[in-house]
């Protein structure tokens, strides 16, 4: 990796004649490796752990064959992972739809418009919206934020569709409090400071003389940003875009909370459904049969397999296709 | 395009991104002002003295609270931090101090994809590896989970705070002729300090927030118990269960349950960023 420093202390120590050398070094770097090789083990130990005791429900359905089964029924001892697979595309990719934009808008505008005490304010608040635990946030969504959208959103929707558009009927479904939309507009609340953070920093890396560049040429504001600006940044941006991806993958409390678990496809946009972790949540301490048991374990296998695939996309991206060919 | 026709377009932008920001910022303050409203209502004597109980007891009206999950959490959250620090200090230690082994870009590699982890499948992990080998679910099952959570986050923010202390306070070292592990010790690590105890401090403060990893370990209890050995409860976790269950005092107290959970949150928030704009500011000088 290029941006490893060699300290000048290593290469010091190579220079010094090994009669000469501190026998602390010795230990101290031993303990500091040993300590060290913890977080290695723990991730190796991770997929090999779940793997593991996943290993029976893989040996009754085979990998593929449980990806892809629809029906997820503990009491025929059937299980299948394929509609907690797609709640979770829907959710997660939807949560990233709606709030790319608006987290995009607002890195540029705390880097490029605001003042530097209003930048602060905003960041501040930004990251504070990250801190908030997920079950308070899904707290004030189950009281709040879910009667209110249905009343004042999903019912007038259902209605309307009544009426004027039938064919809208099967994707909407009636409305339930707890149910898909609104689990994804939570999402999309929550992985929001991921995606400003990353954004903020990906644009903090264009230089300067970039911007004074495009200015030079008479650009107004905008035209800076667009000319500028955002091409250099753009591939931070998509990493920093698949990484909030993988925050909203993972996102489990908020979302077991708000999106009513409902385990049989189809899904409709009103109606409840399920995510991986929802299930993993929902169904894990009742798992008394093996099966059942080792079934929530290999839907933690999917999710930890979908989060690191996406993670070393992420910064793959990252570290080639970026301009600074991850010189940076 | 003329020149008044781009400057309109410049002020539109400007309008969508101040837009958009209000968008984004707005749903906090809804969110606090919730919370503060309802939870200081929920919060009384008895919700920091009494335990929950069976759900008849609220439904009587007759005196519960929370102190079970309160002192429950501050036991697991403290065990996890004292399992966690000296693995993720020393990682950080490694990944800084010791770049140039071999081991140092697979722990940065290690580090950033379990800080990508969900917490789920922390919680999945402790199950397998303790509360299935010891027999039951168990505070300690619980810790080992958290400690699993706070470990890549404490590593990867001790790494960057230790690089950013000046070369030269090494080089100062090394000219002394101290050994490397006293120049690490001595020089690097108490000038690095109130960063280092920052990432100590967020890494707690997200795992206090964490209730996934908890639900499958330390599995919750209405009653008080400080044997570790057994299931305890924890506020995020009773949190979610008095959300979901159907008694409507039991509502009441899940505000007072995020009401403390969120100030403690926002106190932990802010020490870390006034010790980090002190840092910050004395790099400057």
């Amino acid at each position: 990796m290029a941006d490893v420093v060699v300290p000048a202390s290593a290469r010091a120590a190579e220079l010094i004649p090994a009669r000469y050398r501190n026998p602390g070094d010795h230990f101290f770097k031993l303990v500091v490796l040993g300590l060290s090789s913890s977080i290695i083990l723990l991730a190796v130990v991770m997929p090999v752990v779940l793997f593991i005791e996943a290993a029976p429900t893989f040996r009754a359905f085979g990998f593929m064959d449980f990806l892809t089964e629809t029906t997820w029924d503990p009491v025929a001892a059937i299980h299948g992972a394929w509609p907690f697979v797609v709640g979770t595309l829907i959710t997660s990719f939807g949560a990233l739809l709606i709030a790319a934009l608006p987290a995009i808008a607002v890195a540029i505008f705390v880097s490029e418009y605001a003042p530097k005490w209003l930048a602060r304010v905003i960041n501040y608040t930004v990251d504070l919206l990250a801190a908030i635990p997920s079950v308070v946030i899904g707290l004030w969504a189950i009281f709040n934020f879910a009667p209110m959208m249905r009343d004042l959103v999903y019912m007038p929707i259902y209605m309307w569709a009544i009426e004027e558009a039938e064919w809208l009927i099967p994707i909407i479904g009636a409305p339930s409090t707890y149910n898909l939309i609104t689990a994804t507009l939570i999402l999309a609340l929550m992985i929001v400071p991921y995606t400003v953070a990353l954004s903020r920093d990906a644009i903090a890396q264009v230089p300067v003389e970039q911007r004074e560049a495009s200015w030079a040429l008479g650009s107004t504001r905008w035209e800076v940003i667009r000319q500028a600006v955002l091409p250099y940044a753009r591939t931070g941006i998509v990493a920093g875009l698949l990484l909030s991806l993988a925050r909203g993958l993972g996102e489990t409390m908020a979302v077991a909370m708000l999106i009513g678990n409902r385990n049989r496809m189809p899904f409709t946009l009103f109606g409840p459904a399920a995510t991986m972790p929802s299930v993993i949540i929902n169904e894990f301490r009742e798992a008394v049969e093996p099966l059942h048991y080792s079934s929530t374990m290999a839907v933690g296998l999917y999710l930890f397999v979908v989060t690191i695939g996406i993670n070393l996309l992420a910064s793959y991206i990252q570290r080639k296709l970026s301009i600074s060919k991850g010189v940076l | 395009m003329n020149l008044r026709a781009r400057y309109a377009r410049d002020r539109v932008i400007e309008g969508l991104l101040v837009f958009a920001t209000l968008l984004v910022v707005v749903p906090l303050f809804v969110i606090i002002f919730y919370v503060i409203m309802n939870g200081f209502s929920a919060l009384n004597f008895a919700f920091f003295t009494e335990e929950l109980g069976s759900p008849a007891r609220a439904m009587q009206g007759r005196p519960t609270g929370l102190v079970h999950s309160i002192v429950g959490t501050i036991v697991i959250d403290l065990i996890a931090l004292v399992m966690a620090v000296p693995f993720g200090i020393a990682t950080g230690i490694m990944m800084s101090e010791y770049g140039e082994s071999p081991m140092a870009p697979v722990a940065r590699l290690m580090t950033s994809t379990l800080n990508g982890m969900p917490a789920v499948l922390m919680g999945l992990m402790a199950y397998a590896l303790v509360v299935k080998n010891t027999g039951g679910f168990s505070a300690l099952a619980g810790s080992v989970a958290l400690a699993f959570v706070m470990l890549p986050i404490i590593a990867r923010t001790t790494e960057s705070v230790l690089r950013v202390t000046p070369w030269s306070l090494r080089e100062a070292g090394m000219s002394l002729g101290l050994p490397r592990w006293r120049v690490t010790t001595a020089l690097v690590i108490p000038a690095a300090k109130a960063g280092v105890i920052t990432g100590i401090l967020i890494a707690f403060a997200r795992a206090a927030g964490e209730a996934a990893p908890l639900m499958l370990t330390s599995f919750g209890n209405n009653y008080f118990t400080l044997d570790v050995t057994s299931p305890m409860d924890t506020l995020p976790q009773r949190l979610y269960s008095l959300a979901i269950s159907p008694y409507r005092q039991w509502h009441t107290m899940g505000w007072g349950a995020a009401i403390i959970l969120l100030l403690f949150v926002m106190v932990t928030f802010i020490v870390g960023r006034v010790i980090v704009q002190r840092m910050e500011d004395r790099l400057k000088n």
